[in-house]
C-alpha cells in the first residue's frame, strides 16, 4: 500500500507507479473491479480553508466526511447534498472520506432540491495519470473560467485523476424539519402525490416512497426544512394538497424526522438482506411501470420516484427490462461472479463511450488509475 | 485584440464552400453576401469586429449535422452563435469561419410539469422558456440580464447565471440533458428527463465550454414551481465596506435570500438620473430579495433588518406592495442602460470570495484613480460575482487601451483575492490572454486535452478561451 502524506508525494507516487493503482479513501464504497496496489488517501487530511460567510469549504481529499460535517455544524452549516453512508448496505467498514464522496458523486434525498454532490463541488485539485497536479474551479460559487473539469471529476471514480483537494459550496443548516406522510398508496398514486408536492411552491427537500412489504403498509413521505413559522405554514399547505390521496400525518419531532430520512438515505430496508442491489435513475412517472416489470425482492423510491433502489436475487440483469425507458441503472452491490458478467455502470451509446474512453486515454494514458472500475 | 490570421486557402474556396452548404440547407439559410455577413461581425463585445466567411441558420439537428460535416471535411472553422449577446466576444468570427446561428432552432419540443422539465430547441430565448410554463406555475431559474434576447444555446455555452442564482444555481445546475452535434457531424444525446450521468459527467463539461466541444441543438431544462411570493428590501449604507460586511453577515446568519444585489455611489447616481427609481443618495446600497408566503417573508426580512442595523444603515426600505417591489428593482435593472447613456463602458465579470468584498472594492477604488478612469460597481454580492463597469471614451485615442489595462488589473486582483476571471460571461476573446493569471500550463493542458477528444481538428470556435500561443500548435496542426 502507498499512503502519500501530501499532494507532491501523491504526484510522485502516481508518476512512478509501475502498474495499476487501486485508489482508496475510506474504502467504504466498495469499488468494484479495481485491481492493483492500494493508493490510500487517508493521510491527506485537513480543512485548508473554511469561510462560513462565503459558504465555502476547502478540504483535503482524505479528510473523514464526519470531520467535515462536524466542522460545518459548528457554524450551523452543512453539505447540501446529504451523502449516504454505504457501509451498512455494502457491509464495508472504515471511515468515509470527502474525496470518496466526490469521486462517486454520492447524493442523497435532498438531491432533488439542493442538487447532487457535483452541484455543490466548486473546485478540485487532482493528480492525473501522468503524475501532473491539475487544479480546476476554485473556491467561489460562480466560475466559468475555462472548462468545468470540476463536474467531470465528480463521479469519475478516480479514473481521470486522484483527487487531492476539493472545494465545496455549503448551505445553512435548517432549524426545523417536518415529514408529511400518507399510508397505503400504490406506487403509481405515490408518484403522483410526490409530483403534486414537488410541483407546489413549498420547497420540498425530500420525496420518497416505501411500497408495502411483509404486511407493512406502504408509506409515502414528503420532507420540509426551514425555520419554525415556515415549516408550520408549509406542512399545513402540503397536507391540504395531499388530502385527496389519503389520510395525512405530520411528524415534526426533530430526532424522528432525521432518523426517518437517514434510514431512507441509507436504504435501511435492504440492510442485512441477501441479493444484488441496483440504483436506477428514470423520469419519475416512468418508475412505477418499470418496477412492475422488475423481479424485485425489495424496492424504495426516492427523488419523487426518479431514483429507484431495487433488491433482486443474485445475478439478475435488470437492464434488458429498461430497453424502452430512458435512464440508467447502476449495479451497487453484487458478487464478483455477477460483476464479471454484468457491468457496474450502464453502457453508453457508442459515440459517448468513445468520448469517455478518449478522455480516460488523455488523462491516464497508461490506464493505471482504478483500472476496470468504470469499464 | 489579436486573432489568428485567416486561412487564405479557405477564403479562396468560399464559393465552393457556400455552394456545398446551400445544397444541404433551405433557401435563405446561407448568408454569404458581404453586406449581409456584416450582421454577424460581432456580438455584444462591439469593440472587435470581423465579418465571417458566411453565416448559416439551420433549423434542425439534422441540418446542423450536415453543416458541420461539410465544414469538417473542408477544414473550415465554425463559430457557434446564440443570440449574439455575449459580452466576452464568444461569437466573434474570423474571416475564414462559418457562423452557425441557432436563431431558427426555436421550437418547444415537450413540456412536462409533472416531471418538472421542458425540452426546447437551443435557439429558444431564455425568457420564453419561462413564458412557456408560467401559466402552470413554473419558471426556468437562470435569469441573465439579457434574458429577453439571449438563447438557451448561448446560456449553455457560457454557463450563464443571473441575479437569482444564489438560491437556484446557474445553468449547469438546471440543465438535465442536451442533443449535441460533434464537429464531424455525429449527433449525441446526453442526459434527459432523468437525473445524473451513467458514466462520466460529460454534460457537466459541455456546459460552459463556449461552443468549443460541440453545437447544442436541443436542451432538457429543469423547471421549478414559482414561490408563493417574493419581496425585496433596499438597504442604504455609508460605505462599501459596511454594505460588504452586511452581505457576509446575512449569509453567515443562515438566511439564504434569492438575490443580494449591490450598487455603489457612481452607479446609483447614474441610475437615478436615468430611471428615477428614488434611490437614497448613499455610498452603497443592497437590494435583498426573499421568497415564500407572507409570514415567511416577514420573518426573513425581520432577521435581515436586524443584521443590517448592526452596520449603521442610512435607510432600510422594505417593499410593502408589488408596486414598491418594482420600484426597488427598477434602478438595478436599468443600471447597465443608465451607464451606457452617460459613457462608453466595459463590463467586467470577476468573482471574489464574499468575505473579500470590502478589501477588493477599496482596492478597485484606488486603481480607478491610478488609471484615471471612473469605475462603477453593480453586482451579485451574495455569490461574490462583481461587475465593475469601467467608464471610458471610445472616441478618445488610447482610452480603450487604458480601460482594458485597468480591467485586466482588476481581474488579476480578483484572482489574487481567491476568486476567478469570470463568473458568468465567459472567457471568449476578452479574457483569453489573462488565463495564465489563474491557471498553470498544466491546468490549461488538461482542458485542452478535453477539446482534443471532442474536436480533434480544433475547428470549433478555436481562437477563444485559451491564449493563442497556448493553442497555436493544435490549431496549426489542422
Amino acid at each position: 500500500m502507498i499512503a502519500p502524506e501530501n499532494e507532491q508525494d501523491l504526484a510522485e507516487a502516481v508518476a512512478s507507479a509501475q502498474g495499476g493503482l487501486r485508489i482508496e479513501g475510506g474504502g467504504t464504497r466498495g469499488l468494484a473491479g479495481s485491481a492493483g496496489e492500494v493508493l490510500s488517501l487517508a493521510a491527506l487530511q485537513g480543512v485548508d480553508l473554511y469561510d462560513p460567510g462565503a459558504m465555502t469549504i476547502v478540504v483535503r481529499a482524505g479528510t473523514p466526511l464526519a470531520e467535515v460535517e462536524t466542522v460545518l455544524a459548528r457554524e450551523n452549516q452543512r453539505l447540501a447534498f446529504e451523502p449516504m453512508d454505504h457501509r451498512p448496505l455494502l457491509g464495508t467498514a472504515g471511515e468515509p472520506t470527502i474525496g470518496g464522496v466526490v469521486a462517486a458523486n454520492v447524493s442523497g434525498p435532498r438531491r432533488i432540491q439542493a442538487g447532487a454532490c457535483r452541484d455543490s463541488l466548486i473546485g478540485v485539485r487532482f493528480v492525473d495519470g501522468r503524475g501532473a497536479v491539475v487544479k480546476n474551479g476554485g473556491r467561489v460559487m460562480k466560475n466559468v473560467t475555462g472548462y468545468d473539469l470540476v463536474k467531470l471529476m465528480a463521479g469519475s471514480h478516480g479514473t481521470l485523476g486522484v483527487l487531492s483537494e476539493v472545494s465545496l459550496k455549503v448551505l445553512p443548516r435548517d432549524a426545523c424539519a417536518a415529514s408529511v406522510s400518507i399510508r397505503g398508496l400504490s406506487d403509481g398514486r405515490a408518484v403522483q402525490a410526490m409530483a403534486a408536492a414537488l410541483g407546489s411552491p413549498h420547497d420540498v427537500s425530500g420525496a420518497a416512497h416505501l411500497p408495502s412489504s411483509d404486511g407493512a403498509q406502504a408509506t409515502t413521505m414528503i420532507r420540509l426544512e426551514g425555520f419554525d413559522t415556515s415549516i408550520a405554514h408549509r406542512s399545513e399547505r402540503i397536507c391540504d394538497l395531499l388530502a385527496g390521496f389519503g389520510e395525512v400525518a405530520v411528524e415534526s419531532d426533530p430526532a424522528r424526522v432525521a432518523a426517518a430520512w437517514q434510514s431512507l438515505r441509507d436504504v435501511e430496508t435492504f440492510h442485512g438482506r441477501p441479493g444484488d442491489v441496483w440504483r436506477i435513475s428514470v423520469k419519475p412517472s416512468d418508475a412505477p411501470a418499470l418496477v412492475d416489470r422488475l423481479p424485485a425482492l425489495g424496492v424504495q423510491y426516492d427523488w419523487g420516484g426518479g431514483l429507484i433502489w431495487v433488491l433482486t436475487s443474485e445475478g439478475s440483469d435488470l437492464r434488458p427490462k429498461m430497453a424502452d425507458v430512458a435512464g440508467h441503472a447502476t449495479l451497487v452491490r453484487a458478487s464478483p461472479e455477477t460483476r464479471a458478467r454484468i457491468p457496474t455502470f450502464h453502457p453508453e451509446p457508442a459515440p459517448l463511450a468513445a468520448i469517455s474512453a478518449g478522455l480516460r486515454a488523455k488523462f491516464d494514458p497508461r490506464a493505471i488509475l482504478n483500472p476496470g472500475v468504470m469499464d | 485584440m489579436e486573432m489568428p490570421p485567416p486561412d487564405t486557402a479557405v477564403i479562396a474556396r468560399k464559393d465552393d464552400i457556400v455552394a456545398r452548404l446551400q445544397a444541404v440547407l433551405p433557401k435563405g439559410a446561407v448568408i454569404s453576401h458581404p453586406e449581409e455577413t456584416r450582421a454577424y461581425e460581432c456580438d455584444a463585445l462591439t469593440a472587435y469586429r470581423c465579418p465571417p466567411l458566411c453565416a448559416v441558420l439551420p433549423a434542425s439537428t439534422e441540418e446542423v449535422s450536415a453543416v458541420l460535416k461539410i465544414c469538417h471535411e473542408e477544414r473550415v472553422p465554425v463559430v457557434p452563435r446564440g443570440s449574439g449577446t455575449s459580452l466576452s466576444g464568444g461569437a466573434l468570427p474570423t474571416a475564414d469561419s462559418v457562423i452557425l446561428g441557432v436563431a431558427r432552432l426555436n421550437e418547444v419540443l415537450e413540456t412536462d410539469c409533472e416531471n418538472r422539465f421542458i425540452r426546447v430547441q437551443a435557439g429558444r430565448t431564455n425568457l420564453s422558456v419561462t413564458g412557456e410554463v408560467e401559466d402552470q406555475g413554473f419558471f426556468y431559474a437562470p435569469d441573465p440580464s439579457s434574458q429577453l434576447a439571449c438563447a438557451i444555446a448561448g446560456n449553455i455555452g457560457m454557463n450563464s447565471g443571473g441575479a437569482h442564482c444564489l438560491k437556484y444555481g446557474v445553468t449547469t445546475n438546471n440543465l438535465l440533458g442536451v442533443t449535441m452535434v460533434l464537429m464531424d457531424g455525429t449527433v449525441v444525446e446526453l442526459g434527459g428527463a432523468h437525473l445524473d450521468a451513467p458514466g462520466l459527467d460529460l454534460l457537466g463539461v459541455i456546459c460552459g465550454s463556449e461552443g468549443q466541444l460541440g453545437v447544442v441543438t436541443e436542451a432538457t431544462l429543469r423547471i421549478l414551481p414559482r414561490p408563493e411570493g417574493a419581496r425585496p428590501i433596499l438597504m442604504a449604507f455609508g460605505s462599501n465596506e459596511a454594505a460588504g460586511e452586511c452581505v457576509s453577515d446575512i449569509i453567515r446568519a443562515g438566511v439564504l435570500p434569492v438575490a443580494i444585489e449591490f450598487m455603489d455611489r457612481p452607479c446609483i447616481r447614474a441610475t437615478e438620473a436615468f430611471a428615477h427609481a428614488g434611490y437614497p443618495d448613499c455610498e452603497a446600497l443592497l437590494i435583498v430579495e426573499v421568497e415564500g408566503a407572507p409570514a415567511e417573508i416577514d420573518a426573513q426580512l425581520g432577521l435581515i433588518k436586524q443584521i443590517a442595523r448592526r452596520h449603521d444603515p442610512i435607510e432600510l426600505r422594505e417593499s410593502g406592495s408589488e408596486e414598491e417591489s418594482a420600484r426597488i428593482w427598477l434602478g438595478r435593472k436599468a443600471a447597465f442602460g443608465a451607464m451606457g447613456r452617460i459613457s462608453d463602458y466595459m463590463c467586467l465579470d470577476g468573482v471574489i470570495p464574499v468575505s473579500a468584498l470590502p478589501e477588493v472594492l477599496h482596492r478597485i477604488g484606488e486603481m480607478s484613480e491610478e488609471f484615471g478612469l471612473d469605475v462603477a460597481n453593480v453586482f451579485h454580492a451574495g455569490d461574490g460575482n462583481l461587475h465593475p463597469l469601467i467608464l471610458y471614451d471610445a472616441n478618445k485615442p488610447g482610452d480603450l487601451e487604458t480601460c482594458e489595462a485597468l480591467g485586466a488589473e482588476i481581474l488579476r486582483l480578483c484572482v489574487r483575492a481567491g476568486g476567478c476571471l469570470t463568473g458568468e460571461h465567459g472567457v471568449g476573446v476578452e479574457k483569453r490572454d489573462l488565463m495564465a493569471a489563474q491557471f498553470s500550463p498544466q491546468d490549461m493542458e488538461a482542458q485542452l486535452r478535453v477539446k482534443d477528444v471532442f474536436d480533434p481538428a480544433w475547428l470549433l470556435n478555436p481562437a477563444k478561451v485559451f491564449p493563442l500561443d497556448v493553442t497555436a500548435p493544435r490549431r496549426q496542426a489542422r
